[in-house]
């Protein structure tokens, strides 16, 4: 653990805690009564439909899902690469990843046909299905962060430390894993069958998890009136602009692929330049405001140690990387399945034509609602249990770099 | 419709396959073979577990099917009913079965098929299920078990024929042999209901000329000795899944 100097306390019961967790009971409410009313009437009130069968609310659960492995990472790097500086942080990360996740599954659960039969999704497993090892993967991911942040926060079991930060942190590489190859195990699909989807949705968590960490640390910090270095965050700026890259790295590395062999290059075309919105939310979102200008954010020397530079690069990586999951999962099922290569088809249910999809309110409401779930649990969590430590100034971490 | 009048239809089918020459020879093979074929779809006692024993399976011959096959995909509308879901848009109704025109690029050839689904022997839609629910029967005949499915929607992702529909509303007026929900993935079922009870799917009842229905696993069954002797493709062969539905003239 870290220096002794460290002390954790909980976040006092003020009016700002109160008034936050009103605003995020707002938008709870909000996506319990968008669930309500899509399981009532059925997926017919969606956008979704039988050609894009996966909506907007598969893109908040998995980005919540994907950011909240790599929102581990922080803690990671403290327990297993041993990383002082990276260790008074540790608890709070765990705390981010298990809300994270609970917010995304929330939502891929209650967007399910029948949400009502979560249980037999938890008692029958077809082994070789990827989707029902991530059910393993995920309730065991808790389990692990739950007795990670167990071996920090009490000393009896300070043995374990190690052990639980090197298990989650195996675990969490696996878990991601598994979520990429929730779509490269896809065999018909062009644009998702391919080992890379495992690798690059590992490197897009560590990008989306970390931006989450970073915006969740400053505000905590400053809401609560706590004191946060430049020394802690600068840390994580160069931490956060070796993520993006390594994402544009894959993203480079998979497109060109596609480019390479003739069977892809129509979707890649579609997406990369006749996708419309999928081309825009490509080039505009993902690219140009979620990677280079954060990235300008982070490296441009008029705005070292400047903090508002630093949240707005983490904020425009989440958007970068809402735009992600957008193109690739909605912008890869709006390319029309390849059912005679070499031939045009037709028929009366949209064969060979771009599949249309139009997210309604209710998706919107249900996904912004696991967002709120995940925040509304880091804000009680933080005032329940030592989560915070006391102060990040740089006098107190000084001793750590 | 009787099983005479089957082995009719099977008989015009294989009888038009021919030249006027070959006609001869290949159709009093085919004549001798019936006593077989009859019986290819006999009931199954339901206290009888199915076996892997026989793997059904059909060949459409697309030169035969003078509408494409909208004849059969009606027939299969009307067996179980799917398609008239009242509030769901058009691409969020149900289709277990559709007509597709296919044209070749370059040639500008074309022509026309019914796509339902192929009933894989190695099916993707079963591989990725993570409850169990889309699954095989042994004798071939990939289904969804609506008590186990909870709606991911997953083996619609993993379909490479688009042969599954998600159900977006209430339902009413189901068949009672075919039950459907909301919340639940379907799609062709072989008609598993008609076959156990000794008869021929809906559609190739309707597209007796064109069709053969039969079980792959019997090299003596009609269909077997028809696959051998025009061939049968697989639509998207190169995934490897040997369909169970194969294809004549595509």
């Amino acid at each position: 653990m870290a220096s002794q100097a460290i002390i954790f306390r909980e976040t006092k019961g003020s009016k700002g805690f109160f008034t936050l967790l009103a605003v995020l009971g707002v938008f709870l409410v909000l996506g319990a009564i968008a669930f309500f009313y899509a399981e009532h009437h059925g997926h017919h009130v969606t956008g979704m439909n039988n050609q894009t069968v996966w909506g907007l609310p598969h893109v908040f659960a998995i980005f919540l899902i994907v950011a909240a492995s790599g929102a581990l990472n922080v803690g990671s790097i403290g327990t297993v690469f041993s990383k002082k500086l990276y260790q008074p942080m540790g608890r709070l990360s765990a705390l981010v990843a298990i809300s994270l996740l609970i917010g995304g599954l929330i939502v891929l659960v209650l967007d399910l046909g029948h949400p009502d039969r979560l249980i037999i999704a938890m008692t029958h497993y077809n082994f070789k299905s990827i989707f029902a090892w991530n059910i393993i993967l995920y309730n065991g991911f808790l389990a692990l962060c739950g007795m990670y942040i167990w071996t920090m926060m009490d000393r009896k079991v300070k043995g374990f430390y190690k052990l639980a930060g090197f298990s989650a942190f195996t675990w969490r590489l696996i878990l991601t894993t598994g979520t990429g190859s929730i779509f490269g195990f896809l065999v018909s699909r062009d644009f998702y069958n391919s080992a890379v989807m495992a690798p690059l949705f590992i490197v897009m968590s560590f990008a989306f998890g970390l931006a989450i960490f970073i915006l969740v640390l400053h505000f905590a910090y400053k809401w609560t009136e706590r004191e946060l270095g430049e020394v802690v965050m600068n840390r994580l700026r160069n931490l956060l602009a070796v993520f993006i890259c390594g994402v544009l790295l894959l993203e480079l590395a998979r497109h060109l692929t596609g480019l390479y062999i003739a069977q892809r290059l129509g979707v890649e075309t579609f997406i990369l330049r006749d996708g419309g919105i999928y081309t825009q939310l490509f080039w505009v979102g993902q690219i140009l405001l979620g990677s280079l200008l954060p990235l300008g954010l982070i490296f441009c020397r008029k705005l070292a140690n400047n903090r508002t530079a630093l949240l707005l690069a983490a904020a425009f990586t989440i958007l970068g990387g809402f735009a992600q999951l957008y193109v690739i999962l909605i912008g890869g099922q709006a390319y029309p399945l390849t059912l005679f290569p070499g031939a045009e088809v037709s028929s009366g249910y949209f064969d060979g034509a771009i599949n249309s999809y139009a997210p309604s309110i209710w998706e919107l409401m249900l996904g912004v609602g696991g967002v709120a779930l995940a925040l509304v649990m880091v804000t009680i969590g933080v005032k329940v249990l030592r989560f915070l430590p006391d102060s990040l100034s740089d006098a107190m971490v000084d001793p750590l770099k | 419709m009787s099983q005479n009048r089957v082995d009719e239809y099977r008989r015009k089918f294989v009888m038009a396959l021919g030249g006027t020459a070959a006609a001869v020879t290949v159709a009093q093979g085919f004549i001798l073979r019936e006593a077989n074929a009859a019986g290819e779809v006999s009931s199954r006692p339901l206290d009888k577990a199915v076996t892997s024993d026989k793997r059904w399976g059909m060949l459409i011959d697309v030169t035969k099917l003078t509408d494409g096959g909208a004849g059969m995909v009606e027939a299969c509308k009307k067996e179980h009913g799917w398609g008239n879901e009242a509030d769901s848009d058009e691409a969020q109704k149900t289709h277990w079965a559709r007509v597709v025109k296919v044209t070749d690029k370059l040639t500008k050839n074309s022509f026309s098929l019914p796509v339902m689904c192929q009933h894989c022997e190695q099916p993707p839609c079963v591989d990725v299920c993570p409850t169990g629910a889309s699954m095989k029967r042994a004798d071939g005949i990939v289904q969804v078990n609506k008590h186990l499915c909870i709606g991911c929607r997953y083996c619609m992702m993993a379909c490479p024929y688009k042969a599954r529909s998600f159900v977006h509303e209430a339902l009413h007026d189901q068949k009672p042999y075919s039950p459907r929900g909301m919340g639940t993935v379907e799609a062709c079922n072989m008609c598993i209901h008609r076959i156990d009870n000794g008869q021929l799917p809906a559609c190739v009842e309707a597209a007796p000329d064109a069709v053969i229905f039969g079980d792959l696993n019997d090299p003596n069954s009609t269909l077997s000795k028809t696959l051998k002797d025009i061939g049968g493709k697989q639509i998207r062969a190169d995934l490897n899944l040997n369909t169970g539905v194969r294809y004549h003239g595509i």
